[in-house]
């Protein structure tokens, strides 16, 4: 076999468009995923509107702002970072991406505290009070707990990848002239962001 | 017909590296392909026994060889397999991921890890489907469909078996996401989308319905995995839920899903009538818009399935008229293939067999999809024989002959040697004759209003079901032959690089078998995909 | 394929400007769930987030700077789940 046609090398380019092309694939697996929940929420809310709103009443719509807020910032953070890797800034990148994951742990700090008054009052499915839950505020809280939750795993999910690209850039894999990993990172959070943007609304603000 | 220059000392992909770790830890779409084929076909054959075991006891009213719990166990099973593990992933995962990098001349998919990665999904899945065999109340049986309530109170195993299908999904969406990165990106240059062949746009239409749908049975099933272990009521009426909702969401991604099953095979008669009718394929254009059509408008038409669901009039009729357009592009593609035959130079070889079946039988499969998908008469047949009759006609007699048809038709280039012909076309006769014995009666049956999933029948029934069962085991000696022949074939003569005189790069820029990185250099295309002006029949002697 | 990359840098400048509208939209939204309009608060909340949704998208991911086929894909799939949930109400509207 000769040595110079057909090796790898002389075959295969490196190709930053295709990864990128590939995460936003995989972000549109996700978007028809949690789409299946919100199919539910929307037709469950269609018929026990009057249900969904003392739901909601159960809900901090403080705690559900702040956590907004955490995520925001949070997607801030991740995109000052990608410009930071384009200027170079390798530690400023890693220093934000910190910044981020602190957030997101604010955020699931946040969550874990929601969740615990909720089981203290026993609105868990099983649950004492919710058994005793009429039929629409019981799919109320179904889908809280699902939606939140698969977020929630999201969420974590995005942290450690999160972790893995500072790592990265941290060994110079990830730098300057080669970041389409931090990009797609930074995709998959943003995506994180975007569904919780939906999800404070629908759970925390339905008057 | 281009030819290329065929060093007479090269390394194929199999000899490249051998031993069992190259196999396991390979990135080579090619060994991926065959890892995927091996474990595709063998459970393939564990469901067609299953369906035999159906078969068995349906030869006689009343108990057989087993009883109504075990009948249902039986026919989810059969079903779970031929659909998560046999037809879905079939004809992509095998043929896509061997031959679809070839056929646009590239060396290897966008993302080989990732489809390594897909491959180890899929058996992840398939084990986990099968364990169910093996302890508790035994596998699941709510038919493959799960439906609620039913599939969250039964004490069987739903819980892997759902487990199962969503990690066969992960599988199936990363396989679809690879592909449709490899067309946008790895195309040879000349190679506009235009000119890409038939197999591939297939492909691309199909890997859009993976990565679109398949995340909705993704969730739905895990909503039924948390109705089963948390207790959450999502369609349980007592708690407030809705029944046909979950109908909804299993359907919204399974009927896109039989688009999964029927397009590629589709692409596999578009590119086998080109070659042996030596003439290029009629209305290239048109064939790669009703691929796109139908995969769009296979999102809107899930409720066909649920005509006697108690979903309202108004989404009854939307339904059934979109499941007419549906239709169309189908049809159309038949007309299509058969103006591709007309005034070709036919040379009847094995594959050609294969493809002339599958327009025959997924005409009858499709007339008959009519008579479900108009309201009046689905009435009468919903969740009978005919309906059973009516999928096996499409899934079977379409989609799995295509896979047949695909596998005789590149057998040469993978292993680079020819099976004998005339056994072949014995296999396929048997083959044939046996599908129709065993499916067509059923046709009868589900208009004389035999339902479906029963284990036992009225006996005015008898004699449609006696010939089916026959019909199951001709069609098992006719799969045996075949399976024989493929076998003996790994001995046969060895074959050129193009034995059949296709003009696509698959058979004429590669080697059979091929190189590891299919090209010695990434050609130039400047034909269109079926160009055969100046084809000369070659001396090859198949 | 080549090796360019999009080298489009997005300033911090513009990163922030976009944070600083997102939490805006964040306060209105809040506020204007004090009122009850009934079948439209529903669709403000979802205008609202989605209008979020649409500075996140465009500039945080990216998409107003990339390849135009992106930005295509996004919209369809968008518009592919928006129409199977409008069919599927055809069933629980009538």
């Amino acid at each position: 076999m000769s040595s110079e046609a057909g090796t790898h090398d002389q075959l295969f380019h490196r190709d930053d468009y295709a990864k990128k092309m590939g995460m936003w694939l995989f972000l549109f697996t996700e978007v028809l995923l949690f789409g299946g929940l919100f199919i539910v929420y929307a037709v469950y809310r269609f018929k026990n509107h009057e249900a969904f709103h003392e739901g909601s009443e159960e809900l901090s719509t403080l705690i559900g702002t702040i956590n907004t807020v955490f995520l925001l910032t949070s997607s801030l953070t991740v995109a000052l970072a990608i410009t930071a890797i384009q200027k170079g800034r390798s530690k400023r990148a890693i220093n934000l991406i910190m910044v981020t994951l602190v957030l997101a742990f604010a955020f699931l700090v946040n969550k874990y505290f929601e969740w615990n008054v909720k089981f203290e009052h026993g609105l868990f499915p099983g649950m004492e009070h919710y058994k005793m839950l009429s039929n629409g505020e019981a799919q109320f809280f179904n889908l809280y707990f699902l939606m939140t939750g698969l977020h929630g795993i999201h969420v974590i999910v995005g942290g450690i990848l999160l972790l893995i690209i500072a790592e990265g850039i941290k060994r110079g894999n990830i730098n300057q002239g080669n970041y389409i990993y931090l990009e797609n990172a930074g995709l998959y959070w943003h995506l994180v962001d975007v569904i919780w943007i939906y999800l404070f609304p629908l759970f925390y603000l339905i008057t | 017909m281009a030819a290329i220059s065929v060093p007479k000392e090269y390394v194929n992909f199999f000899d490249i590296k051998k031993g069992i770790a190259s196999w396991i830890f390979t990135h080579d779409h090619k060994r991926i392909a065959l890892l995927y084929f091996y474990s595709i076909v063998s459970f393939f054959l564990v469901a067609f026994c299953l369906g035999l075991l159906m078969r068995l006891e349906l030869i006689a009213p009343g108990r057989t060889i087993m009883g109504p719990q075990m009948y249902n166990q039986v026919f989810t099973l059969h079903g779970v397999i031929m659909i998560f593990l046999f037809i879905i992933p079939g004809i992509p995962a095998i043929f896509g991921n061997f031959i679809l990098p070839m056929t646009i001349g590239a060396p290897d998919v966008a993302f080989p890890k990732v489809n390594l990665i897909s491959f180890y999904l899929y058996l992840i899945g398939g084990a986990l489907a099968l364990s169910t065999l093996l302890y508790g109340d035994g596998p699941a049986d709510t038919g493959w469909t799960f439906y609620a309530p039913y599939s969250v109170k039964t004490g069987t195993n739903v819980t892997v078996a759902v487990l199962a299908a969503f990690i066969l999904g992960f599988s199936s969406i990363l396989t679809g996401l690879n592909f449709i990165v490899t067309m946008h990106q790895m195309r040879a240059p000349g190679m506009g989308w235009m000119k890409m062949p038939l197999f591939p746009w297939a492909l691309y239409a199909t890997a859009w319905i993976q990565v679109l749908a398949t995340p909705v049975i993704g969730i739905t099933l895990l909503m039924i995995i948390a109705e089963r272990t948390l207790g959450v009521g999502l369609f349980d009426p007592a708690l407030g839920g809705d029944p046909v909702l979950y109908q909804h969401l299993f359907w919204i991604y399974s009927h896109p899903a039989v688009y999964i099953m029927v397009l590629p095979a589709m692409g596999i008669v578009s590119e086998i009538i080109p070659v042996f009718a030596k003439k290029s394929i009629f209305g290239y254009k048109v064939i790669v818009y009703s691929s796109l059509a139908i995969a769009f408008i296979g999102y809107f038409v899930w409720g066909h399935h649920m005509f006697t669901s108690g979903m309202s009039a108004e989404a009854r009729i939307i339904f059934s008229v979109l499941t007419f357009f549906v239709a169309i592009p189908s049809a159309i593609k038949v007309f299509n293939w058969i103006s591709t035959l007309y005034k070709g130079s036919i040379d009847i070889k094995t594959p050609l067999l294969y493809a002339l079946a599958f327009i025959f039988l997924f005409t009858i499969g499709g007339l008959t999809g009519l008579v479900v998908g108009a309201l009046a008469t689905d009435i009468h047949v919903h969740d009978t024989y005919f309906v059973v009759g009516h999928f096996h006609f499409v899934m079977f007699g379409g989609a799995g002959f295509a896979f047949l048809g695909a596998l005789h038709f590149w057998y040469p280039k993978i292993w680079g040697r020819m099976y004998n012909m005339k056994r072949a076309n014995i296999g396929f006769a048997i083959f044939i004759v046996g599908f129709l014995i065993l499916y067509f009666p059923m046709l009868v049956l589900g208009i004389m209003g035999m339902p479906r999933r029963y284990y036992d029948y009225l006996p005015q029934f008898t004699v449609p079901n006696e010939i089916s069962t026959v019909g199951s085991w001709i069609l098992a000696i006719g799969l045996i032959v075949i399976i024989y022949n493929l076998i003996a074939g790994r001995k046969g003569p060895k074959v050129s690089h193009n034995p059949w005189g296709s003009v696509t790069l698959d058979w004429t820029h590669t080697q059979s078998p091929p190189t590891t990185f299919n090209f010695e250099e990434i050609p130039e295309v400047t034909r269109g995909p079926y160009d055969y002006s100046d084809y000369q029949a070659s001396d090859e002697q198949i | 394929m080549s090796e360019e990359k999009n080298t489009h840098v997005v300033s911090s400048q513009l990163n922030i400007l976009i944070w600083l509208d997102l939490l805006i939209f964040t306060l209105i939204t809040v506020e204007v769930a004090q009122f009850d309009f009934m079948a439209l608060t529903v669709i403000m909340a979802l205008l609202i987030a989605t209008t979020k949704s649409f500075f996140v998208g465009s500039y945080f991911m990216h998409l107003k700077f990339e390849n135009v086929l992106l930005r295509w894909l996004v919209i369809g799939v968008i518009c592919l789940f928006v129409a199977v949930l409008i069919l599927l109400f055809s069933d629980y509207l009538f």
